[in-house]
């Protein structure tokens, strides 16, 4: 599997740590309460097909990546840096 | 037809002629009292248990594909009660004495074999680690000795004492630990449910979950739409597509962990052992090959298959821990879909809609989970009340804090 890095261009799965589901980008706020923090923390759509995950170039350029793909089939369509996006640092 | 040695000797007199299928094949009524989503392992055990504990005899087991052809199929077959956690050990405790009674239980032969699990430790922590789940085991009332650097090489001289990277400092073993085959657990539950009038209903996909006023009121399936008073969802690998239909979202991730079967080789290792630096896990099965696995891929898959880093990653695992394996060479290797919660522990609960219920989140622990799983979700549904030894696998435990981190590695889906 190789991500296509756009900084660093396709590399080795083993360069990047995954983190989870790009809902860690929709941070509540933090008085929010523990309804839309589980939802957040815990609570995943999980899909079987298309999905956006985060995964951390940590053997490259250390930027944080959002990454379209395919569970089912491990197909790679893109992946965009997570700085600029909207929950990612500015 | 009840099985014992005699009627294999004289059906083997009259050239086997006189087996009959092991259940029934029936089409779907158009109602029942309770419906189990999905024929696996855990499915057709809650079905058995709903019909033997509780009485209740109008139930189906709906099932997509073939009976037992998900991870009750796909799994390494390991049994134990090796739990730490309170929640976690006394659950575990009681799925290992159901085993231990199953194949009576069940005139059925599931292979279960009572050949010890062995973990080992490489640092004086992991040692101390050890001393203490062992000194909870025996406190719950399973068994569990902590073994030295001598008893360890008694027992397995083959393995590599020799290197300084991951020096062996002990381990500890519980005897009553094993494996079982896996695809006979889910044959003997499905026949022991359908002997209890339980229709079992293969390639019958639920597509849609029917909800009125807040009360589940049927499914519909493939194979039409079929009525319910109760439904219970057992579909462990597809738990949040299920689940969705119910409008529910689900704390679980999905994630592929590989595991790996060498060709036929003569007994040579007899029980099962686990490297404590590596999550590297080995055993024999009967029929001589060698049955190994390593860590998840780390990343959401619905694949069934995984990524060579992680298969070199387990190889390296084998080679340091035993080289004399390095020789055998790898018939198959494969992957199954594991429900991976945030803390590593399963859900057996209420569902928020009336009637429904949920047996997911098995993570890497179901298969031997089968039967007390089972056990626990037929009480659930049968009285609506958690069986006491299951009574922590909450679905709202992450909301409210009472989560169950057996590892202590924290609240990430693929860190357990």
């Amino acid at each position: 599997m190789r991500i296509p890095c756009p900084l660093c261009g396709p590399r080795d799965r083993r360069e990047f740590t995954y983190y989870g589901s790009d809902d860690y980008l929709n941070r509540p706020a933090p008085d929010a309460g523990a309804g839309p923090w589980d939802d957040h923390l815990h609570l995943r759509a999980n899909p079987a097909g298309e999905t956006h995950d985060l995964w951390y170039h940590e053997a490259g350029c250390a930027q944080w990546l959002r990454v379209h793909r395919n569970t089912v089939s491990h197909e790679i369509y893109g992946a965009a840096l997570v700085a600029g996006l909207k929950g990612g640092a500015q | 037809m009840r099985y014992s040695g005699f009627k294999v000797f004289t059906e083997g007199l009259f050239g086997n002629s006189g087996w009959k299928p092991a259940w029934r094949d029936p089409a779907p009524k158009a109602e029942y009292d309770i419906l189990i989503i999905g024929g696996g392992g855990h499915g057709l055990a809650t079905a058995y248990y709903l019909a033997k504990n509780h009485g209740l005899r109008n139930i189906a087991v709906l099932e997509k594909g073939y009976l037992g052809g998900g991870n009750v199929g796909r799994n390494t077959t390991i049994v134990r009660a090796n739990y730490f956690l309170p929640g976690n050990s006394e659950f575990y405790s009681h799925s290992l004495k159901l085993w231990e009674k199953l194949e009576g239980e069940l005139n059925y032969n599931v292979m279960h074999s009572q050949r010890g699990q062995l973990i080992l430790a490489h640092s004086d922590g992991q040692r101390d680690a050890l001393a203490r789940r062992g000194n909870a085991i025996v406190n719950q009332g399973d068994d569990a000795e902590l073994w030295s650097l001598d008893q360890v090489r008694d027992f397995a001289p083959y393995l590599d004492f020799e290197q300084t990277r991951f020096p062996i400092y002990g381990g500890l073993m519980q005897r009553r630990a094993g494996t079982a085959r896996h695809d006979a657990v889910a044959w003997g539950y499905a026949r022991g449910a359908d002997r209890l009038g339980v229709d079992l209903i293969q390639n019958c996909e639920v597509t849609g979950i029917d909800i009125e006023n807040g009360r589940v009121t049927g499914v519909q399936t493939t194979r039409g739409a079929i009525k319910a008073r109760k439904v219970g969802m057992v579909v462990a690998g597809r738990s949040s597509q299920v689940a969705a239909m119910a409008g529910m979202r689900l704390p679980i991730e999905s994630h592929v962990l590989q595991a790996f079967v060498t060709e036929g080789l003569k007994p040579v290792i007899d029980s099962v052992i686990s490297f404590g630096m590596g999550h590297f896990y080995i055993s024999q099965s009967d029929k001589g090959g060698l049955v190994f696995g390593g860590d998840l891929d780390f990343y959401a898959s619905y694949a069934a298959r995984g990524n060579l880093p992680m298969l070199e990653h387990v190889m390296e695992a084998a080679m340091t821990l035993m080289p004399m394996i390095g020789r055998a060479k790898i018939l198959r290797g494969w992957g199954g879909i594991m429900d991976m919660t945030p803390d590593g522990s399963p859900i057996i609960d209420k569902a928020p809609v009336e009637g429904l219920f949920v047996d997911a989140g098995w993570n890497y622990g179901g298969f031997k989970a089968t039967p007390a799983s089972g056990w626990c979700m037929a009480h659930l549904m049968a009285t609506g009340e958690p069986h006491e030894v299951a009574r922590r696998f909450r679905l709202d435990r992450f909301r409210t804090g009472h989560v169950l981190d057996e590892e202590g590695t924290g609240s990430q889906h693929n860190l357990h």
